[in-house]
């Protein structure tokens, strides 16, 4: 249908359905709307998306005049959001913060613009800087690129080192997880007012499941075989699972299956626990100006069994809508939000350790990042750099992604198993009960890949 | 004249005359001229209710997933299957039927007693009534954010902190339970049934106001005492209260949302139709599987409301009588 | 009425001795009930008045110093766009369906048609059907016609959700108007807008009100609806309030704040009018 008709049509149905009481105001919102020389962007309210929000007039519009018209939700709201504007292509939103997970399947579908295009014509923004691993989880299977990264991140080991030092305890380079579950034990009966570790127990895939699949993975479990036949109730993934909600259940944090990121981060910083299984992103407030351990954690690879490394990977990252109306203007905001530039911006007016890092190796050649980050910017680089996304565990996988599964399905698979697991760690349920709930759900889930 | 009407829920009470009304003149134009006002709410609502649902059940036939735009096509009754066979929507009925019942009863009892005890005249009446029906107009979504964030917390949630005084109070450790992992369908009974309270209290206030106070009187002077004049004459006069609390709480506690997807999220076996459907629209974007999940709710919803009309056309039966 | 029912209880009360033990057990009962519904809200209200610390200490801090960060913050967040649109979406589909309901009110009480309770029972069943079944074709129709993302139709919703119980509250009331009134007014000559307005209003009147206020109130709390149509600029005050949680830092204060800013208007309106309330609840049953 020409665009002409359509917008005919769209006029003379909505003058049906609205009446002459709308007659005055119908077309004053809708789609793309508060002017020309705007865009609206979609975004998770993490601290790094506040700051973009809080410089965005001063600097962003201020050098290009076009005005950006900010959504913030939190994770799981936003994830909803994103999903239906961009499943539905209704172009309310023209950016929005996707991830590695969903790139190349809303790529695949062709819900996003291509990047490529723009970055043959902006050598400023310096594409061959953005490190290599994430550059590729942002790529179509056409081998465009489909998403710019504002920040990355890998998993990490966080520890206190005055509270291992005071007990005699060292903690290993590259530690095993039986080491640290050894260590969590020694913590909880040297310290009466400390809990071993922090790990994450909240449902939601992009919660519990993200640490427990990088256990699975190391541990020589999979969620699926090459064929897409499950492997919940494998042996493997058993032990691992039991491994991950003993280990909280006896050395964890108190309401360890409401507790997420957020209130693992609130224990590290209070001082509640000795030791923190998270996001490399999470070092930044750790050794932020006003927090009461800062300079007192150390920092160390994600702790393995069977595999080399096992931390995820994992980029919160700009796509532009292919339904946007104003695809150029869109990109004139991603180019300088993920630029190096912005994070100079940052490290100067709000501190080097809130940049938001992980994306571009030039930042860890900067020397004000290397002061501010130095207790770890190493580690999480070569965090970064070792992750592998094609190839995570011990045996070949169907999809790509470390602590996911890069199919469509999975955030539905993955909330439902976490709310199995997330029971397990309340204590509603044995973890065998558990997976093989969880294997049935699998089942289902991916009829559609085993009968291809 | 009397014009007996049909009463689909099979009241056969003739209405009282009204007399010199319309229907005695009889004519086509003169029958419209009655009808006109209420044509334009009729249209509006079938416009813009039922018209969505016939859509839903057409798209139930087909498979659409919004994640795989090029696979739309027809499957017949595929998705009811699919539907039916999945054990969260089966459990979700449970859950649903369970959560509605708990909350409307027990609001129901807790507003009987609180309506009961505001009946009376003591100092501070206005004040309290006032308290007791605030939780009502706070807006749910806050009234959920509240029960999660500063009430069911176990770190600074006031249950746990007031838990905890009163065990230094006595002497002794009080248990700090995690409430929503811990329990979590009551964990949402609970702020439902906080909400739902005031609510039929205040529909139990008004039935007990509008009780005849002679009756009660004469009942004493032949000697009843206080549980015999509830049992016998309160409770009766109450009882198309009661009901329409029943039918009202009923209709709003079945569909609530915000309490299920705030406090856990659908976790630990909480999810309600509502958010079950409301999920595999935004999460698992199967519109197809969603829909024909939508049209059984429906269904059941529609089984469910024949049933309850039946009980307030009591109601309505007497309404009808008045006047 | 209420005058002589308040008279004659007081009468049988009387040789009940009201300032007997029992009375003040129950005196007693009535505020702890009261108090206990009401300790929530009043732990809220004191939670949105102190710092984000005081609000996230362990064991909660009663006596914290006060403050006026959290609504600083909250008003600062840019509260009033969204304000607005519940207003507007409130107030705009409260006019709507009271100007469907009432002619329709009218025909099946004053002048009942044939089948009216059919036409009764039709517009409760109505709101007996899951919003969330019918909330994907809503949604496309709105992309399609271009009205995604626009309060108007929020108001075109919210008309359709409370119409079923506004037909059903004015029904009632309408029916409590006495026949013969009219009949005589109608013997003297009056036309039909005259009985309407002159016979009828000054009876209904306080039902309507009745019946607008608690439309007010459910339109005010819509959540579901408001969050998957709306986006950036039709967004409104209970969808804005979800955005207070944040994954990281403290935000208790502020998203109390919010919540009992958002509240007010909800709560000035039900306190103004508890006796409204009642009678609407109570579809007209309580004069």
């Amino acid at each position: 249908m020409s665009k002409g008709r359509r917008r005919r049509r769209r006029a003379w149905l909505a003058t049906a359905a609205a009446g002459a009481l709308l007659t005055s105001c119908a077309g004053a919102g809708g789609p793309g709307s508060g002017g020309a020389n705007s865009i609206n962007v979609l975004m998770v309210n993490n601290p790094q998306m506040l700051a973009l929000q809080e410089l965005t007039a001063d600097h962003f519009t201020a050098e290009t005049g076009i005005e950006v018209h900010f959504t913030v939700l939190p994770e799981n709201e936003v994830r909803d959001k994103i999903g239906q504007d961009f499943a539905n292509q209704s172009g309310q939103y023209d950016v929005a913060t996707i991830s590695n997970y969903e790139t190349p399947i809303y790529a695949r579908n062709n819900w996003l613009q291509p990047h490529d295009p723009y970055l043959a014509e902006d050598p400023d923004y310096a594409e061959d800087d953005i490190l290599e691993p994430i550059r590729t989880s942002l790529t179509g299977d056409d081998g465009q690129v489909y998403a710019q990264p504002f920040y990355g991140e890998s998993s990490f080991l966080m520890y206190r080192t005055d509270v291992f030092a005071e007990h005699g305890l060292t903690m290993p380079e590259r530690p095993t997880w039986s080491e640290v579950a050894d260590l969590a034990a020694a913590v909880d009966e040297a310290e009466p007012e400390m809990r071993g570790i922090c790990l994450r127990g909240l449902p939601g895939w992009g919660e519990v499941i993200a640490p427990l699949t990088t256990v699975v993975n190391t541990h020589g479990g999979t969620w699926f075989d090459a064929d897409w036949q499950p492997r919940l109730n494998a042996p493997e993934f058993v032990e691992a699972t039991e491994f991950y909600v003993q280990l909280v259940r006896e050395h964890g944090q108190s309401g360890a299956a409401q507790s997420g990121y957020a209130e693992c981060l609130n224990n590290m910083v209070q001082g509640n626990t000795a030791m923190w299984y998270d996001a490399t992103a999470g070092a930044g407030s750790l050794e932020a100006d006003d927090s009461p351990v800062r300079g007192d954690i150390g920092y160390v690879a994600a702790p393995v069994e069977e595999t080399d490394s096992s931390g995820w990977l994992y980029t919160w990252a700009w796509g532009i809508q292919k339904a946007s109306e104003k695809p150029d203007k869109a990109w004139e905001f991603v180019s300088w939000a993920s630029s190096a530039e912005y994070e100079e911006l940052v490290g100067e007016t709000l501190g080097w350790e809130n940049v938001p890092a992980g994306k571009r190796s030039s930042t860890y050649d900067n020397p004000a990042y290397q002061e501010a980050a130095a207790a770890f910017y190493e580690v999480t680089r070569d965090a970064i750099n070792e992750a592998d996304p094609i190839d995570p565990g011990v045996q070949e996988r169907p999809a790509p992604g470390v602590q996911f599964v890069g199919i469509p399905e999975f955030s539905d698979l993955g909330t439902l198993v976490s709310q199995e697991i997330s029971a397990a760690i309340a204590g509603q349920q044995t973890v065998q009960e558990a997976l093989d709930a969880s294997q049935d759900m699998a089942e289902s889930a991916t009829e559609r890949y085993r009968e291809r | 004249m009397t014009t007996t009407t049909e009463s689909p829920a099979g009241s056969s009470r003739p209405r009282p005359a009204r007399s010199g009304q319309a229907p005695r003149r009889p004519g086509r134009a003169r029958a419209w001229a009655t009808r006109a006002p209420l044509l334009p709410a009729l249209v509006f609502l079938i416009l813009v209710t039922q018209l969505p649902f016939a859509a839903t059940l057409v798209i139930s036939l087909f498979e659409w997933n919004a994640l795989y735009p090029e696979d739309r096509a027809f499957t017949g009754l595929d998705n009811y299957e699919s539907v039916l066979g999945e054990s969260s929507l089966r459990g979700a009925v449970f859950t649903t039927a369970l959560l509605t019942a708990t909350v409307v009863i027990v609001s129901l009892l807790l507003g009987l007693a609180l309506a009961l005890l505001l009946d009376r005249r003591f100092r501070g009446r206005g004040l309290v009534r006032t308290m007791a029906i605030t939780p009502f107009l706070v807006v749910p979504v806050a009234a959920a954010l509240m029960w999660k964030h500063l009430l069911f917390n176990p770190e600074y949630g006031l249950l746990n902190g007031l838990l905890g005084k009163f065990g230094d109070l006595f002497g002794f450790t009080a248990p700090q339970p995690d409430w929503i992992s811990d329990m979590p369908l009551l964990a949402v009974e609970i702020s439902l049934i906080w909400q739902w309270t005031p609510f039929m209290m205040l529909i139990l206030l008004a039935g007990l106001q509008s009780r005849p106070a002679e009756l009660a009187e004469a009942a004493r002077i032949d000697g009843a005492g206080d549980w015999q004049i509830f049992r016998h004459l309160t409770l009766p006069h109450l009882r198309r209260y009661l009901e329409l609390g029943a039918l009202l709480g009923s209709i709003y506690v079945v569909q609530n949302f915000e309490a299920v997807y705030t406090l856990t999220g659908g976790a630990l076996d909480t999810a309600n139709l509502p958010f079950v459907i409301y999920r595999e629209f935004y999460r698992a974007q199967d519109y197809g599987v969603a829909s024909a999940a939508g049209v059984l709710v429906v269904i059941g919803s529609l089984a469910i409301a024949v049933l309850a009309l039946r009980v307030v056309s009591s109601l309505f039966r007497e309404e009808g009588s008045r006047g | 009425m209420t005058q002589l029912t308040a008279s004659t209880r007081q009468l049988t009360e009387r040789p009940r001795r009201p300032r007997s033990i029992g009375g003040s057990v129950l005196g007693l009962a009535a505020w702890l009930g009261g108090l206990v519904l009401f300790l929530p809200v009043a732990w809220m209200v004191l939670t949105s008045f102190h710092s984000e610390a005081d609000a996230a200490s362990n064991p909660p801090a009663l006596t914290a110093p006060l403050t006026l960060e959290g609504y600083r913050s909250f008003l600062d967040s840019g509260p009033w766009p969204p304000l607005i649109n519940s207003l507007t979406a409130s107030l705009a589909s409260t006019a709507l369906v009271l100007l469907l309901a009432l002619p329709a009110a009218y025909a099946l009480a004053i002048r009942p048609v044939k089948g009216w309770r059919d036409a009764l029972f039709f517009f409760l069943s109505t709101k007996m059907l899951p919003i969330v079944a019918g909330l994907l074709p809503i949604y496309l129709f709105a992309r399609n016609v271009g009205l995604l993302d626009n309060v108007w139709l929020l108001v075109l919703l919210y008309t359709s959700m409370n119409l079923p119980i506004a037909v059903w509250m004015l029904q009632s009331f309408l029916a409590e108007v006495p026949v013969s009134v009219i009949e005589a007014a109608q013997l003297d000559g009056a036309r039909l807008p005259v009985v309407l307005g002159r016979v009828i209003a000054p009876i209904v009147l306080p039902g309507v009100a009745a019946t607008a206020l608690i439309c007010f109130i459910f339109s005010w709390n819509e959540l579901l609806l408001a969050r998957v149509l709306t986006g950036v600029v039709a967004e409104t005050a209970p969808v804005f309030l979800t955005r207070f949680i944040t994954s990281q830092g403290l935000f208790l204060a502020q998203l109390s704040a919010a919540a009992v800013a958002i509240s007010l208007p909800v709560l000035a309106a039900g306190f103004a009018a508890q006796d409204k309330l009642v009678q609407g609840l109570s579809l007209g049953a309580v004069k």
